[in-house]
This record gives structure tokens, C-alpha cells and sequence, in this order.
């Protein structure tokens, strides 16, 4: 292991290489372009051994993954906004054909008007794609999830591809000390990728990506549903599995409670979480529940950690156009319907298009929502709103 | 049915394309040349849909389907790890009818041209979407009736020229492009043949007709296939290293109406509007000869 303060997208772009991908399809979108610039620079000094296929777009790119991994071998890609709107058709055939390939998303906001910074629409879009989406708080976060999310990926058990977040320039473009680990340490976590399932190889033909008929397209889906509900323990599993073995933990690996012993609990994804922590840290009635894996959401243990709030607030970087709410504020309300006493619940929409989310932001919200119960906020981006 | 033995087809007998589909017999030409030693990525289609309905296949070779416009980018993916895996010796062949290369799939066969992969793209060309029920793509015939370029009281069918794919796919200066005809099938299996032997990327376009889409006898596939050709419509060469050559010209053109006249898509064509595609394919014709003249 080294330490080094470096960029997020660098720090990225080094856990990428530890765990050796054989193919990595890549084309550049900001803000997610320095984890293949980074990655260019280690294949052109000798020191990352890949296929590095400099695609033409990121539909190719996705695709070209698909290919990679349906013939037996460890993929990877990077993008952003556009970038994963543009493989959406990809992304639902990636995960139907149980493929397990590893994307990292730079979050950001999606067109129209186009902008580059930071929100989280770009992936909640893609929420119900099969794939399993974990969110990071921190960049040392990014480049212990991206290791742990091969091995979920590749666990018999799940086979489903996973998205690694981190919230565009918040975190890729941010300079934050992290522990690198060796090549030796991650070798022992993460052994080469040996599928024992469908691959391309003329010594045993195999047909991946047919067509279907209803009753076996059903069949189909049902079971892919099944697979990603059941990756949730698996998550975990390899979340504790790494802890052991790197000493750094995030939460139980789905979600990450900070202080959420209090009457107000503020639900969250992504780096933003950081900033809460400052505002909790300041007052003794709020708490944070950190949303680290969001698919497969894990319902039972959100439901655990709001049980007996006064308040919940939703805080979160999406817009549901049409629900007049953002998508987790819908699936919190859900989890929470099961419990008997349920708490009030808010929802706050805010850091769209990169706005500053500031602690004063934080605090003024909780002040205003914490009696209040329904109500759904949408932050211009002032920092005394 | 069942008693007609095909003990070294690739396509297995048992597929569901319609009587007389020349897709069918281009792709069971195309197995025969390549060999078992062969991953086909396919892009969705005729051939797709009728080759693998879940859980039966078709294919005795590996294959992959995964959408309609990536079957090239699938490809580079395919080749790129197979070679990791030290299976350079695999050949990689990427399938896509007419819609699938010159209208939504064109992005990525460009960019796995350009890069180079060592990947033959072949392009069945039925001249229409005819998994969709014939409606018109950029490479259906000029004046063609399809459900999408109906001919009508104002209208002679398709109103645009065939787009020539094959030439785009030599301007990306490629080693190996080529024209083929299920018509003349051992200079197809040829041209698969050199064309595996070649490292790199390749092309080739396999004129196939479509009995449904063109609206003749399901007997009739092979006659069109080779009249075609005979006219001067289609023409069979090939681009290695640049070099254009001809491979098949027949002694002397039949006119192209032997042609356009028994097909139901181009009935309504009147005796100008076959001049006008005569004088064309003539010109078109010339204009290939001064290539190879080059």
C-alpha cells in the first residue's frame, strides 16, 4: 500500500489498473475524462497491460465491453451524463445477459440545457437497468469500491455488471489523500476472472443474446430480478471481506449510519454526504443515513435505520419530472409504508447542475422541514436558501 | 424434413426463415467458408430472430447478439479479448443485414474499420428491413416500392440511389473489401476465405434476395441473385490493399429489365424509369472498370 494525494479520477484510474482488466473500451466526456487519460498514460509507459480500444462513442464503448466480457474476460469503461444516456440500450443488455462488467460514472446532469457538473440524474435514469449501482462518499471510497465491485460482479452468485458513482468534479477533479493498495493485496482479493458460465470459444459453442418468446422472456426477467435482489447480501459480504483485509469500512457496505441515533435523520447519496456530516456534527437533532448501494436497495436495512425518526428528509441530486419529487424520495416513502408508526418525511432536491450545496443550505432546510411532513423543496442553488 | 441430413452445416437445419430466404443460403455459405474456428457476433434482424428463438439455436458455432447497431462494436470487443486470451486463430466475423450496416449500425462499423480490429463485417444486403415487413433502407434500390417508399399515383418508389457501402468501407483504406452474390457462391466462399486469411479489418457485402421483400417465387432467389449480376446491377469485385479488380463480369449485360420485370417491387415502373436505372448501372459499371484500370 502507498499514500499519495492525487485527483480522483487518478486514484480511479489506479484501482482500474490493480485489477487488470483485459479490455478497456473508453471514449473521453467531462468530467469522467482523466480515468481514461490516466489509464492511456499507464498503457503507453508499459506499466498496465490491457486491450485499450479507443472507441468511437460511448454506445461503443458499452457494447465493445459486452463483447469482451460475453467472451470470458474482465471489462471495464468510464462516462458520464450523455455518455451513459447514450448506452442506456446497452446498459438493460449488459446486465440481461448477466455480464459482469464495471463502469465508473463521474455523476453529472444530463441535457437539455447541456451542463457538465454535478447531479445524479445520469444514473437514477439508468435505477431500474439490472445493473447494481454503488454511490461513493469520498475518493479513497472510489478506489476501494471499484475493487470490491469486480468482486461482486463476478461472484457466482450475482453475474451482473455494477456502477461505480462518484460525483463529477466533486470528487474526479478533486485532489484527496488516498491509500493505494499493492498489486499483491489486490491479486489476493480479487483473483482472474474465470467464468464458468456462457462464453465465446468455438471448443464449446454457446449461444448468448437470443431471441425470446414471452412466456421464456418472463421467465427471463423474473430471474434477472431475482439475481439482483439477491446481490444485496453479496454486497455486504464483500464489503466486510475487504474491510477485513484493508481495514476501511463504509458503513455495513449498503448503508452508512452517521449519528442517526437522533429524532431527524437526512437521507443521502454521494459526496454531499461529507457536508451533512459537518452540519451533524454542529447540532444534536439531525443524523445521517448514508445510501451507499442504491440497486439493490436495500429496503430492510433502510427501514431498520429510520424506524422511530420523528423526521425523515430526503436529500437528493435528481428530479422524478412529472412525480414532483426526486426518485428516492418514492422509495424511501415505500420502505418506510411497512412500519406501523411511520415518521414525517420531506423531500429536498438540490445540487442540480453542479449548484453548491453549502452547510448553510443543510441547516436551513432541516430548520425548516423538521415539523413539517410531505413537503418537497427544489434548492436554486443560493447559499443561504 | 427431418430425414435431409446437414452433418457439417454451421446453420443447422430447423431455423425459421421463410422459404426460399437468401440471407439463409448467404450465411450457410459463409459458415461453409469459415469454418468451425469462427465466434459470429450478429446484430438483431431476420437472421437473429429466426436463428435463435430461446432456448433452440441454430448456430453450431459461438455466436452473440446483443442490439440492432453494435454488431461491429461487439466485435472489436469480442477479438480484442479473444486475442488476450491468446486465441488469435479465432476468427471474428460480425453479421448485420443492409439496416443494420448502412442505416443504424454505420457509426460502429466505421469506428471498428478506422481501429483496424481483426474482424470481418459481412453485410447481407436484402435491399430493406425485412424483419420489420420491407420498409426502405439506404441501400434499397432506386425506384423499389417498400411499405415505407410506396409507389403511388406521385410516386416511382424509392427516390434516392442504392448507398454504396462497399466503397465506403475501402475509403477507410482497409486490406480487404468485397462484393459477393449468393449467386455465385464458390467466388463468395472465396472472398470469405482471403478475407480470414487477412489480418485486419474487412468488409464484404453478400447481395441476397428476398422473396417476401421483392415479391418473387420462392423457387426464384438464385435466378435473381445471378440476374443481377448479369445485368449490371451488381457488381462482383473486390479492394485488397486498395487495388480494385473485378472478379466475375459477364461476357455481355443482359438489360436490366430481365430483371426489374418479374420482381413485384419494381412493377410499377415505367419504361423511362427503366431507362433511367439502365443508363445508371451503366455509368455505375464504367466508373468501376476506371478504378481497375487505376
Amino acid at each position: 500500500m502507498t499514500t499519495r494525494v492525487i485527483e480522483g479520477s487518478q486514484a480511479a484510474a489506479h484501482a482500474v489498473a490493480l485489477c487488470k482488466p483485459k479490455v478497456c473500451a473508453m471514449y473521453p466526456i467531462t468530467p469522467s475524462t482523466h480515468i481514461p487519460e490516466e489509464l492511456s498514460k499507464f498503457v503507453a509507459d508499459g506499466k498496465f497491460d490491457t486491450s485499450f480500444i479507443r472507441v468511437e462513442s460511448e454506445f461503443a464503448a458499452m457494447s465493445a465491453c459486452v463483447g469482451a466480457s460475453a467472451t470470458g474476460v474482465r471489462a471495464f469503461t468510464a462516462t458520464a451524463s450523455q455518455g451513459v444516456a447514450l448506452m442506456h440500450e446497452v446498459l438493460y443488455a449488459a446486465a440481461g445477459m448477466r455480464l459482469p462488467i464495471v463502469m465508473v460514472v463521474a455523476n453529472r446532469a444530463l441535457s437539455a440545457p447541456i451542463n457538465i457538473w454535478n447531479d445524479h440524474q445520469d444514473t437514477i435514469a439508468e435505477r431500474d437497468s439490472g445493473w447494481l449501482q454503488l454511490f461513493c462518499e469520498t475518493n479513497q471510497e472510489v478506489v476501494d469500491t471499484i475493487i470490491q465491485a469486480y468482486r461482486i460482479a463476478e461472484d457466482e452468485r450475482v453475474l451482473l455488471p455494477v456502477m461505480v458513482n462518484m460525483d463529477g468534479f466533486t470528487l474526479t477533479h478533486t485532489y484527496e489523500k488516498v491509500d493505494i493498495p499493492s498489486q499483491e493485496e489486490v491479486d489476493a482479493f480479487l483473483p482472474e476472472y474465470n467464468p464458468k458460465h456462457a462464453y465465446l470459444d468455438p471448443e464449446r459453442p454457446v449461444t448468448q443474446g437470443p431471441f425470446a418468446f414471452p412466456k421464456p422472456y418472463a421467465a427471463l426477467r423474473i430471474a434477472l430480478n431475482e439475481a439482483v435482489n439477491n446481490s444485496k447480501d453479496v454486497v455486504k459480504e464483500i464489503h466486510d471481506k475487504y474491510a477485513e483485509k484493508f481495514g476501511r469500512r463504509y458503513g455495513n457496505g449498503l448503508i452508512e449510519e452517521y449519528k442517526n441515533d437522533r429524532p431527524i435523520s437526512i437521507v443521502a447519496m454521494g459526496s454531499v454526504c461529507g457536508t451533512i456530516k459537518g452540519v451533524v456534527d454542529q447540532r444534536d437533532d439531525v443524523g445521517l443515513l448514508r445510501v451507499r448501494c442504491y440497486r439493490p436497495f436495500p429496503k430492510e436495512e433502510i427501514k431498520k435505520a429510520l424506524e422511530g425518526k420523528e423526521t425523515v428528509i430526503v436529500f437528493e441530486k435528481n428530479v422524478a419530472l412529472g412525480m414532483n419529487s426526486g426518485a428516492m424520495y418514492s422509495e424511501i416513502k415505500d420502505v418506510l409504508y411497512e412500519l406501523e408508526k411511520r415518521p414525517k418525511i420531506n423531500n429536498v432536491i438540490g445540487g442540480l447542475g453542479g449548484t453548491d450545496v453549502t452547510m448553510q443550505n443543510i441547516n436551513n432546510f432541516v430548520d425548516r422541514l423538521k415539523e413539517a411532513d410531505g413537503k418537497v423543496e427544489l434548492l436554486r442553488g443560493d447559499p443561504n436558501e | 424434413m427431418n430425414n435431409i441430413p446437414a452433418p457439417n452445416e454451421l446453420l443447422a437445419p430447423g431455423h425459421r426463415t421463410c422459404a426460399g430466404c437468401g440471407a439463409a443460403i448467404a450465411i450457410r455459405q459463409m459458415l461453409r467458408a469459415a469454418g468451425k474456428n469462427t465466434v459470429v457476433c450478429e446484430a438483431t434482424g431476420c437472421m437473429e430472430v429466426t436463428s435463435t428463438p430461446y432456448p433452440e439455436t441454430s448456430w453450431r458455432v459461438p455466436w452473440i447478439h446483443v442490439t440492432f447497431e453494435n454488431a461491429a462494436a461487439v466485435a472489436s470487443g469480442v477479438r480484442e479479448a479473444l486475442n488476450r486470451l491468446g486465441k488469435e486463430d479465432v476468427n471474428v466475423i460480425a453479421l448485420a443485414g443492409d439496416g443494420g450496416t448502412a442505416d443504424i449500425g454505420f457509426q460502429c462499423l466505421s469506428g471498428m474499420l478506422e481501429r483496424g480490429h481483426n474482424v470481418l463485417y459481412v453485410m447481407y444486403d436484402n435491399e430493406a428491413y425485412m424483419n420489420t415487413g420491407v420498409q426502405r433502407s439506404s441501400s434499397t434500390p432506386w425506384g423499389a416500392s417498400t411499405t415505407t417508399s410506396p409507389a403511388g399515383k406521385v410516386s416511382h418508389g424509392k427516390d434516392e440511389w442504392k448507398k454504396n457501402v462497399a466503397m465506403i468501407a475501402a475509403a477507410h483504406g482497409v486490406p480487404y473489401v468485397a462484393t459477393a452474390s449468393i449467386g455465385y457462391p464458390e467466388d463468395f466462399q472465396n472472398k470469405i476465405k482471403k478475407a480470414l486469411s487477412i489480418k485486419g479489418a474487412k468488409f464484404i457485402q453478400v447481395h441476397c434476395p428476398c422473396p417476401i421483400g421483392w415479391g418473387f417465387d420462392t423457387s426464384d432467389t438464385i435466378k435473381y441473385a445471378k440476374l443481377a449480376v448479369e445485368t449490371g446491377l451488381w457488381a462482383l469485385y473486390e479492394v485488397e490493399n486498395g487495388k480494385l479488380r473485378i472478379t466475375y463480369k459477364p461476357s455481355e449485360f443482359k438489360p436490366v429489365a430481365e430483371y426489374l420485370k418479374g420482381q413485384k417491387r419494381f412493377r410499377h415502373l415505367k419504361d423511362d424509369e427503366i431507362a433511367y436505372i439502365q443508363e445508371r448501372a451503366r455509368k455505375d459499371y464504367e466508373y468501376l472498370e476506371r478504378l481497375q484500370s487505376l
